[in-house]
């Protein structure tokens, strides 16, 4: 059967393209990781990380080199597990904060590199942490006036 | 008085046991798939007829539907001052929803009335019983290829419709209303997550077994006359259509 050889053909180029759609959709939009996690990670403890989701990104100067890999918490304290990309490498005084984009944006992690020697492995915990400023403490600092604070800097 | 009563007796239990017989039949049919012989080649035929001849028509409305996305989706974020997150709303509103449902229904239209026709001519013509007079159990022969076809062919057409539409409703919001690029994009991948495509991956994979299911059976029970045929084509479209709406909905509700 002629025939055959060209359906045969045909549903090839369909399936294949069809992979090519579903793998795209997958991997590129879906951030499915095929071929297994690259990079290492490291931990950081922060007093909260309220708002902070687990895939959000983690920045060097702007500039995405991981995410936040698992939150959980740890004698009070919420401990991340970040997943660094693995040609970034960070010295064991860097400084992990959380941040937001705008006043209501979306919540992420920045490292400010530090000066040190010494360079975290995986595993490794980044001591210096910083927690997001509570927006609705902000806000009501400036709407209804911190009394306490006032009164301390006079 | 009784008689209204018998009549609607008589009814629930017409619809009650047309229900299991179409339970029994995809059990069946299920069951037989995994018998040996596979039938590769009937395989292959049909996701010829299920995929590759859908391709035309899911690529055309997946193409108008993520352009029309694009102008949609554009009015309504304007009122937010929120169209960079164009790209988002039109990933998910098509990875979750219209990408599966709209691409089942084109399927559906397309191959599904064809195979409610076809197997209705075969009983009409008696060729369903020429297969069981030689033997051959024509569930496994006609029913159970065409069941596996739609379950690779349907996932995949679903991401062509989810790709071409992502794409067109980029042409309209990119290209015509100066959304600018990197914000579709960079906020179409910052919002859709992997559960968003694995959603919309199960729901086309029911749908197809849903489609060649309704159809397959409506087709194979044909009253075998003329108006049989055509009266099983209609049932196995309105069927499907309506089956792949209510079971989006439960499937929706539950994987949200």
């Amino acid at each position: 059967m002629p025939n055959q050889g060209r359906t045969e053909l045909v549903v090839g180029v369909f399936v294949l393209v069809g992979i090519i759609c579903l793998g795209y959709l997958a991997i590129r939009l879906g951030k499915l990781e095929v071929l297994g996690n690259s990079g290492y990670v490291v931990y950081a403890d922060f007093a909260s990380v309220a708002g902070l989701k687990v895939g959000d990104p983690v920045e060097i100067a702007g500039v995405k080199v991981g995410k936040v890999e698992a939150i959980g918490l740890n004698d009070d304290r919420a401990r991340l597990a970040i997943r660094i990309e693995p040609q970034v490498k960070l010295q064991d005084d860097a400084i992990a904060s959380v941040r937001a984009r705008g006043l209501i944006g979306d919540k992420f992690v920045t490292v400010t590199p530090g000066a040190s020697d010494k360079l975290l492995a995986a595993g490794d915990k980044i001591r210096e942490t910083e927690s997001p400023p509570d927006i609705a403490d902000v806000i009501g600092k400036y709407v209804g006036g911190d009394l306490t604070s006032k009164s301390e800097k006079k | 008085m009784l008689s209204l009563l018998t009549h609607t007796g008589r009814f629930t239990l017409r619809q009650l046991s047309e229900m299991g017989r179409m339970f029994l039949f995809l059990l069946s049919a299920i069951f037989l798939a995994f018998r040996p012989p596979a039938k590769i080649r009937l395989i292959i035929h049909h996701i010829k007829t299920i995929g590759v001849d859908s391709l035309s028509v899911v690529l055309l409305s997946g193409f108008f539907t993520g352009m029309v996305m694009g102008f949609q989706g554009y009015y309504s974020l304007r009122k937010f001052n929120a169209e960079s997150w164009l790209g988002s709303a039109a990933a998910l509103g098509l990875l979750r929803e219209l990408g599966p449902v709209l691409s089942a229904f084109m399927v559906t239209g397309r191959t599904g009335s064809a195979m409610a026709a076809e197997l209705g001519t075969m009983r009409a013509t008696e060729q369903i019983d020429a297969l069981y007079s030689m033997a051959i159990n024509p569930i496994k022969y006609l029913v159970s290829p065409r069941i596996i076809a739609s379950l690779i062919a349907m996932p995949l057409l679903t991401a062509i419709f989810d790709v071409v539409g992502i794409y067109g409703a980029y042409l309209v919001g990119v290209g015509l209303l100066g959304v600018s690029s990197g914000s579709y994009f960079s906020g179409m991948e910052s919002s859709v997550v992997f559960n968003d495509v694995y959603s919309g991956f199960m729901k086309s994979l029911s749908f197809g077994l849903i489609i060649t299911w309704v159809c397959c059976y409506k087709g194979f029970h044909a009253p075998p006359m003329a108006t049989g045929v055509s009266q099983a084509t209609t049932e196995s479209v309105v069927l499907s259509f309506v089956l792949i709406l209510v079971w989006d909905y439960f499937l929706t509700s539950v994987m949200l």
